[in-house]
């Protein structure tokens, strides 16, 4: 009778264990896990597999192993100039933003906002309009007759970390200007009258409170310009490479894929530990934060200081506008010079280049007309938003009211998020270009890519949105008599329709303006604009100029329409 | 008819509910009665499906059903916040449990405005829940949990948002309609005097059990306990010893007191309670001889509907509770012979 008992009783457990095995818990998450797996981690494995045999075959002390130390060398040198600089040109900006009122300011902070979501192409673009050998500097230079030749400012060191201030400006202003705007201005006063000067206040009280921010706004701005590919590859020209370039150039110019391989686990061991320390030192920043809801800005008061004001808000207006408008202007100006007279210019504008848009010349280098690269791009970003929602609703459904096992399977999933973009593309390139799953012409391949760098951000953007849907209005659905399905159909994706359509254009704007991974993956015949902007910029020729400035404009808007839906959709009616 | 038998639930490790058993018959109001915090809410979710008990059983007019789903239940629920969803306008909110029963649409229109006129808010169709008043939510809310004709209504603190002027508007109409629709309800409540103005039959839920239930008349006559008494605010409770049994005279610490009891009475030298009603005695100025009253400094006097509600310090610091129809100036003493108490057992 005993053993009967214990048998009974071990079976009820037994089944108990069962039951509590969260099998419903586990059927959601299949696709997502599907996918990273075998788009992300399989590559991952292929990089790590066949960069680690190069490096077995040719030896730690061999040319490959040597070279990529001297990348990664300027890859530092060039991050850490662009990120001083940065902050040289961001303090005074944030200053600026926390303690002064004055007109066009919230103009001036919406330019400031614009680089975060404009494509590396465009940026580079933008200053090969301003800067380029046929951008406006050297038209305005040559048609004044002070030089008889372009000036060369591209293709240069400055041009790189001119960019990358451009870029990542921005996130000092956001960062180190939100702490300045919450830092308690009597503090400073406190100092002057204890008897600092100006100058000591500054470095003895405002700059140490201050520092936890700018630390961290540095770490994210380094993290930026040692991942920067567009730029580097377009405005540094070849005379200049990071591991992230070449990565590129040993797969696609060189075609030696051990040796891409081998930087490409370089460029993820440093992004990865770069990823660290940057969100370790947001985490301090925020930890310290000082009282919110403070507002500490004035009008300038003294001529002096209205002048200061308005040259500093004018410089930053010139360094955010100047770069966007000067393509779009440019693709409308037609430059073709005189037979004979290299120096003379006969300039005009033009529709030309727009007109273009719709012919594949003879002899050009493409496949596609520019207009058919649009389509391709608009394609690509539909499927690719279409995808990231598909993976990433549940994912973040589950996410916003995580069990164990769910926390466990995050970091998982959103691991793609700190690995460069072309170490994306290599793997996929390594994995899916040979048997047996010969994938990499299927037109899937570039959504599946771009899914990769939009599902985390997509994941991201909707959790707190399902996390902020009260358990009460379930229960309420539940008591009126919806069955758990009807309760995600009619209470949570209404809820969050919002959301979902904003993390929708995100994914979207994603896929527009992506480069590093389409740059390897994407197939000659089937180009998106970014692939088709950096082929008609490495091409020679008035026209070839003319109709990369036109599609730039084009990419431009279509990412600005993607922006406007964010926003929209972000604000609440 | 439901029937709950034996409902344990623990909260957070400690026991919340100690085998709780209610029953609420075909068109009787129930009404849940307890301090903040005493599982009344989680009964009622228990009852809702939204919560399971870790033991015990649910019936329904006999058949079991402690596992059904609560979107199976056929129950209605009104949330204390209402729970009104954000994204449906009044109309779609009214509507969504037809939805759920698959209605043809113009019934489920037809349905809508008979729930809607019911609350009052005809008209009220097209208008944006978050901008309503908190009497309009909570009709809205109440328009809801009707419109698909529940087996069983269930309130929880229904009106408890609300302000009080409006609150006892509104226990009368929520009783009226109640009757009318014939339709069994639980009705959850800290606030005795909403629950006494809605239910026909009042449960007092005290450490996770029902202590009493009766109808309101019967709670007010005869409270089992000293902390029922208390808890209904019947009025001063003094613990005492039975002096002698006819007639029946409990000495306290304040003095001696006539009291009555439900049969089978105390036995003499037997410890309790006597419960001394604020009502029925008299209340004389201090001075001269204290003689079978209270004698204590008047450190409050309010109206409380027809007459004053005076509380009493006495000198041991002793707080008692007496009424008249005229107030007392704070801080003069008075003398206060109460009628008859009522033996409480305990």
């Amino acid at each position: 009778m005993e053993g009967n008992h214990a048998a009974v009783a071990r079976g009820r457990i037994l089944r108990g264990r069962l039951a509590r095995f969260p099998v419903k818990r586990i059927l959601p998450w299949i696709p997502a896990v599907l996918f990273v797996g075998v788009f992300f981690y399989a590559p991952l494995g292929t990089i790590l597999r066949t960069g680690i045999d190069a490096a077995r075959e040719s030896g730690w002390e061999s040319l490959p192993i040597r070279r990529a130390m001297d990348v990664l060398g300027f890859t530092v040198f060039q991050a850490a100039l662009s990120t001083v600089l940065t902050l040289i040109v961001g303090l005074p900006g944030a200053y600026l933003f926390a303690r002064f009122e004055f007109p066009l300011k919230r103009i001036l902070r919406a330019f400031t906002l614009i680089p975060f979501i404009l494509p590396t192409v465009v940026v580079a673009a933008g200053f090969e309009a301003l800067l380029g050998a046929r951008g406006w500097v050297n038209l305005a230079l040559l048609q004044s007759g002070l030089i008889d030749a372009p000036i060369q400012f591209l293709h240069t060191l400055g041009a790189i970390l001119l960019a990358h201030v451009f870029y990542n400006t921005s996130i000092v202003l956001r960062l180190a200007g939100n702490a300045w705007e919450r830092l308690d201005p009597r503090l400073t006063a406190a100092a002057r009258v204890l008897g600092a000067g100006p100058w000591q206040a500054f470095t003895r009280v405002t700059l140490p409170l201050l520092m936890p921010h700018l630390l961290a706004a540095a770490a994210l701005v380094f993290l930026f310009d040692f991942t920067s590919f567009g730029v580097i590859l377009i405005l540094g020209g070849p005379a200049f490479s990071t591991v992230e370039t070449e990565i590129y150039i040993q797969a696609l110019q060189a075609l030696n894929l051990p040796a891409a391989a081998l930087l490409s686990i370089l460029q993820i061991a440093c992004t990865l530990l770069l990823i660290v320390i940057s969100s370790r030192l947001s985490e301090r920043a925020q930890a310290g934060s000082g009282r919110v809801g403070f507002r500490a800005a004035r009008k300038p008061g003294s001529i002096a200081e209205k002048t200061a004001v308005g040259i500093l808000a004018g410089m930053l207006f010139l360094l955010f506008f100047l770069p966007l408008a000067a393509p779009a202007a440019r693709s409308f100006l037609r430059t073709d010079p005189a037979q004979g007279e290299r120096s003379a210019v006969d300039a005009g504008w033009t529709l030309d280049y727009y007109r273009e848009l719709f012919y594949n010349r003879r002899g050009s280098a493409f496949f596609a007309t520019p207009v058919e690269m649009a389509g391709n791009s608009l394609m690509a970003a539909a499927a690719t938003a279409a995808l990231a929602l598909l993976l990433g609703i549940p994912a973040a459904a589950l996410l916003a009211r995580p069990r164990r096992f769910d926390r466990y399977l995050e970091p998982f999933l959103l691991l793609p998020l700190g690995t460069s973009a072309v170490s994306l593309g290599l793997g996929m390139l390594l994995v899916f270009s040979r048997p047996p799953v010969n994938w990499i012409r299927s037109p899937w391949m570039l959504p599946a890519a771009h899914c990769l760098v939009a599902f985390p951000f997509v994941v991201r953007g909707l959790k707190p949105a399902f996390a902020a849907i009260p358990e009460r209005l379930r229960e309420a659905a539940a008591v009126l008599g919806a069955d758990p399905w009807r309760i995600r159909l009619t209470v949570d994706i209404p809820i969050v329709l919002r959301a979902i359509l904003s993390s929708a254009a995100f994914a979207f704007a994603i896929s527009l303006g992506e480069f590093g991974a389409t740059a390897i993956i994407v197939r000659p015949d089937f180009p998106t604009m970014p692939v088709g902007i950096y082929r008609l910029l490495s091409q020679p020729g008035g026209l070839n100029y003319g109709q990369a400035m036109a599609m730039t404009t084009l990419l431009m808007l279509f990412c600005a329409g993607a922006v406007m839906i964010i926003e929209r959709e972000h604000t609440p009616a | 008819m439901l029937e709950l038998i034996d409902i344990r639930k623990s909260y957070e490790g400690k026991p919340l509910l100690e085998g709780v058993s209610i029953r609420i018959d075909r068109s009787e109001t129930v009404c849940l009665l307890g301090p903040s915090g005493g599982g009344k809410s989680t009964l009622l979710r228990i009852a809702a499906g939204l919560e399971s008990p870790e033991s015990g059983r649910l019936l329904w007019n006999g058949e079991d059903i402690t596992r059904t789903p609560a979107h199976r239940r056929g129950f209605g629920l009104m949330f204390q916040d209402y729970a009104l969803f954000p994204h449906l306008n009044v109309a779609e909110n009214v509507a969504f449990g037809l939805r759920m029963q698959n209605l043809p649409a113009d019934r489920i229109r037809r349905e809508t405005g008979e729930a809607l006129a019911r609350v009052e808010l005809a008209g009220f169709e097209r208008r944006r829940t978050a901008d309503l008043s908190g009497g309009e939510q909570q009709r809205v809310a109440l328009a809801r949990a009707l419109a698909p004709r529940p087996k069983l209504l269930m309130l929880d603190e229904p009106l408890g948002a609300l302000d009080r002027s409006l609150r006892e508007q509104l226990t009368g109409q929520l009783r009226r309609l109640l009757r009318e629709l014939q339709i069994p309800a639980l009705y959850v409540t800290h606030d005795q005097e909403e629950a006494f103005g809605v239910a026909q039959r009042v449960a007092l839920l005290h450490g996770g059990r029902i202590v009493q239930s009766g109808r309101p008349e019967e709670l007010i006559a005869g409270p089992v306990s000293a902390w029922a008494a208390d808890f209904l605010g019947l009025g001063t409770v003094l613990r005492g010893t039975v002096k002698s049994v006819r007639p029946l005279r409990i000495q306290t610490a304040l003095g001696e007191f006539e009291a009555q009891a439900a049969p089978p009475g105390p036995k003499k030298g037997e410890a309790g309670w006597i419960l001394l009603r604020p009502g029925g005695g008299s209340l004389r100025r201090g001075g001269g001889k204290t003689a079978g009253g209270i004698r204590g400094v008047a450190v409050e006097s309010v109206r409380r509907g027809e007459a004053y509600r005076i509380r009493l310090r006495t000198a041991g610091g002793v707080e008692v509770i007496c009424a008249q129809d005229q107030p007392v100036e704070e801080g003069e003493e008075r003398i206060w012979t109460p009628a008859a108490g009522v033996w409480i057992r305990g």
